[in-house]
């Protein structure tokens, strides 16, 4: 049996400025507390929007009721304005910012 | 102080649904004033609806230039897709969606100008109170839709 072993690529890179860093640090999507929608619904649209099970949307939904807020998803600016405007489609209250 | 179930769980993954008359002309009314209040999406009442996504004014203008003219379609189709089915006897899954979106947009418009907080009572509202009838209005909503809720869930 042969083994291959690749030879190793070696990247030169200018080192990150600022701003790359900037653009690269994770963003997380919040969900805030409020007053108007029903928990049951909240659990359904996390369910409906990321896919989860109804036992981890139940407990987001309750961090959510319980602490004032939840992190329901992360990832690169496009997705996360993707899923807080879903949210906000569904008349959640989300924001996000960089972890 | 509810009355019986007007929203079921059918077989087919969509709802049954049992209004009277004065509650379809309730609904119709609700709705068609929502819609009129679409038309200029910067009105304040509407501003539960479309709250900012970013912290930073700078982002939140770039998000809100991508994403708005969706959200006020979105929202005018779905309200458009309840006026369409109102009357009717079943909602298809998609349908029934689009009157899951349409009650939560009316109960945000209604809770945020009644500012609504969680600990109201509803079983002790007075009707004569100034606002007993809109609280009223916006208990009912929620009513129906907790009963959607269930019949679109898991169980």
């Amino acid at each position: 049996m042969n083994t291959i072993i690749a030879p190793a690529e070696v990247e030169v890179r200018a080192p990150a400025s600022e701003e790359d860093v900037e653009h690269e640090r994770p963003w997380v999507v919040i969900v805030w507390n409020d007053p108007i929608n029903l928990m049951s619904y909240v659990t359904l649209v996390f369910q409906k929007l990321f896919g989860f099970s109804l036992a981890k949307a139940t407990k987001l939904m309750l961090q959510v009721h319980n602490e004032g807020k939840a992190v329901v998803s992360s990832g690169n600016r496009e997705k996360s304005e993707h899923d807080v405007a879903r949210l906000h489609a569904h008349g959640l209250w989300a924001t996000m910012q960089q972890d | 102080m509810f009355l019986p179930r007007q929203i079921e769980r059918d077989a087919a993954g969509g709802v049954r649904l049992h209004f009277r008359e004065d509650e379809v002309l309730l609904l119709r009314e609700l709705l068609a004033e929502l819609a009129a209040l679409l038309e200029d999406p910067d009105d304040p009442a509407l501003r539960r609806l479309f709250p900012p996504g970013h912290a930073d004014r700078e982002r939140e203008e770039q998000y809100r230039s991508l994403v708005r003219d969706q959200l006020v379609a979105g929202r005018s189709n779905a309200l458009a897709a309840v006026l369409d089915t109102l009357g009717r006897e079943t909602l298809s899954p998609d349908e029934a969606d689009a009157w899951l979106r349409a009650l939560n947009d009316l109960r945000l418009v209604l809770g945020t100008r009644l500012d609504v907080t969680e600990e109201i009572d509803y079983e002790e509202l007075d009707l004569h109170e100034p606002q007993g009838r809109e609280l009223a209005v916006y208990a009912y909503l929620s009513w129906l839709q907790e009963q959607l809720v269930e019949a679109l869930g898991e169980g």
